[in-house]
């Protein structure tokens, strides 16, 4: 048994953990490689099938191309997609112009808060790893958020020889986070490894650039790069030196970003 | 090698290491040193730290560096204070760490649960504390058993021998006193870099490894794959024409074609098929760890919870077992309360039967007459389980001998299974159908082939009721009436047990042991394939519990005549209705139909 396939089994068993233990589960699914690769690991830990709901937050303000992937590949797979939306905001003429943070909040956390509540999801699946960012690092595999989504990071439920948080109060939610082991590099090999189809935005264009994380089209940047498909960011990947999130304009937003965005909500 | 600024090499396997030990006995520093000693910093870092500390008038400490580094993480660097990577000539490490939590035991237990290795930290000057021995004995609940102690602080104490040999001694006492051995006492300062990646002049009286030469004796952890094969099933899935049992191999190995058993129910089937999406051929076969789904042969009833194993190597299953555990809830653990237990995939209400010996374990004193147990503090205890659990002791396969206890709805606890004896009559009785079930010598012809010809299944039909109710007209009726539709009936009269097969029985054992012998005739005859109808007294519950054991794996069915108490018979008669045994027994062959015991020859039913 190699590296990927321990981090793979891994996953598998808290995707099932999770599929059995919440009657009420979706699963997020931005497009990019993280959540992608976790559609393909459900599909491996359920025999071929994706019975969990992929919700899909969308903040209008996405690559186009994004959501052309979205919908090719949400066909081809079979999947149940939910699409989800804060309306009211963008009614309301919501945009990063009005701070980053602002944007990101009334968009995205409020935008899953709406979903969530519409659908009485119980536990939500997300692909955020612990490499990515320093609050992530801190993360469970199975993360309670309070009614209001909040975490608190300072106070968490200890997790033991694969023995998970599965019960909770009313009003309160779990996070699941089935490849939070994995690295960067790990997902690209795995994907290298399984031919997972990728959305192109992360290959290198013929200028020499491509986004090395997917978000909201204002808010993510390009790095320089000449890999142009997956063997070639799995070998600029073994000498990188700046971090994966440097094109996400929310996080340099201020020193302690993400701890907030994260404290209430934020995937 | 790695970078920690970066996304590490990790395309080879790494050791996972924790470090332990009391507040300020210098575990970043070690940390620091560690990555510093073995080139795993980021370039530039360690002089840029360095410099800081100049100007700011400071001497310089690997503690700044390891503050430098996560504080550069909160800045989204992407360095991780929970997974520090370094490595040696040898192979790639990470250290499994949380620091700066409130509750550091819940931290200190997530991350040693995962490791393979651990240093434990003493500081020369103030010797063996608290948590040393706190953190001491959970590495030895946690099952941890590559552990080096590393004696810290050296040179604040001259680098003297004697201080040496005195914690060493101190500590080796307080291992012991568990069964752990250390694998090494080292003497260093991490400050100064003195026996970690070299050994330095200052004691020559040390001829032990370094730090990392320790480490890089430590050994991988083992697959599991020799041991018996344990699968706790984790969930049944029918998402097409496949019915897939899901879940993890927790230890040995398992291919198609193995005969299988699962615990606690005894059911058994051979597997099918593996099965697996999106891979080059189908596999034939699994080991630890992997997560996996097969078929089985016959569609028998399994559920969450279950454990399968190979038919030769079962589990023990109690609702009773001893263990050590360790607790980290803000109530006690006490007795008179209700806790659930989770082993592996089953899941289960216990309450504490006995506390053996409540430890305080930052002394390891004895907390004598003590009913319970507070945060941070471990005991030796007895647990009794709702319902009986399928697992092993911790020191055979420590995957399936350990558990947590979540009060509410939070996990406080954790433990290890060591001892297991049967105690109650039920018991007893379950470990001897177990030890009967594995020796049983097979006959050729299978079940399935006997029942075909038969037009029905073997079936223990147990007609209970109060004296006088009219059980045994019924079950005469009842023999003769499928006797008439040439199905294979028979009444198994106790009174006829009693007279031959139990005739040497005395009066004070008569009892329970007439009952395990008239179980152990209806096996003969189920094994036989015959339709076997026994009656019982309703005061004596406990032995058609037994009977039911007995008969094990045979289908049992419950005819209650009367509505005396509540129970969960199949069928409920009043006492007219068995009256008119007639009919009544019609009843039952219509609800032997349903359930496919009666099939009619060549299934004409």
């Amino acid at each position: 048994m190699d590296h990927l396939d321990e981090l793979e089994n891994q996953s598998i068993f808290i995707l099932r953990e999770a599929y059995k233990n919440f009657k009420n589960l979706a699963m997020l699914w931005s497009i990019g490689k993280d959540s992608t690769i976790l559609v393909w690991l459900a599909r491996k830990a359920f025999f071929g099938h994706c019975p969990i709901p992929l919700v899909h937050i969308d903040t209008t303000y996405k690559i186009p191309a994004m959501i052309e992937y979205r919908d090719h590949y949400a066909k081809k797979w079979g999947l149940n997609l939910v699409v989800g939306k804060n309306q009211k905001a963008l009614d309301e003429g919501m945009n990063h112009e009005k701070g980053r943070i602002v944007c990101c909040e009334a968009l995205k956390t409020q935008g899953l808060h709406c979903i969530m509540e519409e659908h009485g999801y119980t536990g939500l699946i997300l692909g955020i790893r612990r490499d990515e960012e320093g609050t992530r690092a801190k993360e469970r595999y199975f993360s309670p958020r309070d009614k209001n989504f909040e975490w608190n990071f300072k106070d968490q439920p200890p997790e033991l020889w694969d023995q998970y948080k599965t019960t909770f109060a009313d009003d309160t939610h779990i996070r699941i986070h089935p490849i939070l082991h994995w690295t960067e590099l790990n997902v690209w090999e795995y994907i290298l490894r399984e031919k997972i189809p990728i959305i192109d935005l992360y290959f290198a264009t013929p200028e020499g650039t491509r986004y090395r994380s997917l978000g909201c089209a204002p808010c993510t940047g390009t790095i320089q790069s000449q890999a142009k498909n997956v063997e070639e960011i799995v070998e600029e990947l073994k000498n990188v030196t700046t971090s994966e999130r440097s094109g996400r304009a929310q996080d340099q937003e201020d020193t302690y970003a993400m701890q907030k965005l994260r404290a209430r909500g934020y995937m | 090698m790695g970078n920690n600024g970066s996304a590490p090499d990790l395309s080879s396997r790494l050791l996972r290491l924790v470090i332990v030990g009391h507040v300020d006995h210098g575990k970043s520093t070690l940390v620091g040193r560690l990555l510093s000693d073995t080139g795993s910093l980021p370039e530039g870092k360690l002089d840029f730290v360095k410099e800081i500390c100049i100007q700011q008038g400071k001497d310089f400490e690997f503690a700044f560096l390891l503050d430098a580094l996560q504080e550069e993480q909160e800045q989204g660097i992407t360095i991780d204070t929970s997974q520090i990577f370094f490595g040696t000539a040898k192979r790639k490490y990470v250290i499994i760490d949380a620091p700066g939590h409130k509750e550091f035991l819940k931290n200190m237990v997530t991350g040693a649960a995962d490791a393979e290795a651990a240093l434990l930290l003493i500081d020369a000057k103030e010797g063996v504390q608290e948590q040393s021995r706190r953190h001491g004995y959970i590495l030895k609940l946690l099952g941890l058993t590559q552990v080096a102690v590393v004696i810290n602080k050296m040179d604040l104490v001259d680098y003297d021998e004697k201080v040496y040999a005195k914690i060493k001694s101190e500590y080796t006492a307080f291992l012991e006193s568990m069964g752990v051995v250390a694998r090494e006492f080292i003497p260093v300062s991490a400050k100064l870099g003195v026996n970690i990646a070299a050994l330095k002049d200052e004691m020559p009286w040390y001829n032990g490894p370094t730090v990392l030469k320790m480490l890089d004796q430590f050994e991988k952890k083992q697959a599991a794959d020799h041991l018996p094969f344990r699968f706790p099933v984790q969930d049944v899935y029918k998402f097409d024409e496949r019915r897939i049992i899901a879940g993890r191999v927790e230890s040995g190995k398992l291919k198609v074609g193995d005969r299988v058993t699962f615990s606690p129910s005894n059911k058994k089937a051979i597997v099918k098929s593996l099965e697996a999406w999106s891979v080059p051929e189908q596999p034939t076969s699994a080991s630890s760890s992997e997560s996996i789904g097969f078929t089985l042969d016959e569609q028998i009833f399994v559920e969450r919870g279950d454990v399968c194993t190979l038919t030769d190597e079962l589990p023990i299953v109690s609702t009773t077992f001893d263990a050590n555990v360790f607790w980290m809830g803000k109530r006690h653990l006490e007795k008179g309360r209700k806790f659930t237990l989770k082993l592996n995939t089953q899941e289960v209400e216990c309450e504490v039967l006995e506390f053996k010996k409540a430890i305080d374990a930052s002394t390891l004193e004895t907390l004598s007459n003590q009913d319970y147990i507070a945060k941070n503090d471990v005991a030796e205890l007895t647990l009794k389980t709702r319902s009986p659990v399928a697992f092993d002791l911790f020191g055979s396969i420590a995957t399936t001998g350990r558990f947590v206890l979540v009060d509410e709805y939070d996990v406080c606890g954790g433990g290890i299974i060591t001892t297991y004896t049967p105690t109650t009559h039920a018991e007893k009785i379950r470990d001897e159908v177990r030890t009967r079930d594995f020796n049983w010598i097979k006959s050729d012809i299978k079940p399935e082939e006997r029942a075909y010809r038969n037009g029905h299944c073997a079936a223990l039909i147990l007609i209970t009721g109060e004296p006088g109710s009219g059980k045994g007209p019924l079950a005469r009726t009842l023999e003769l009436n499928l006797f008439q539709n040439n199905f294979q009936s028979y009444l198994l009269d106790r009174r006829n047990v009693n007279l031959g097969v139990s005739a040497d029985l005395n009066e004070s054992t008569v009892e329970d042991e007439s009952a395990r012998r008239l179980g152990e005739v209806a096996k003969l005859f189920l094994d036989a394939g015959h339709v076997v109808i026994s009656t019982s007294n309703a005061f004596h519950k406990e032995d058609q519990e037994d009977l039911k054991l007995l008969a094990n794996p045979y289908q049992v069915v419950e005819i209650q005549v009367g509505t005396q108490s509540t129970s969960d018979a199949d069928i409920i008669l009043s006492l007219d209705e068995a009256k008119n045994t007639k009919e009544a027994s019609t009843k039952i062959q219509n609800f032997l139909k349903e359930k496919k015991i009666l099939m009619g020859h060549n299934y004409s039913i």
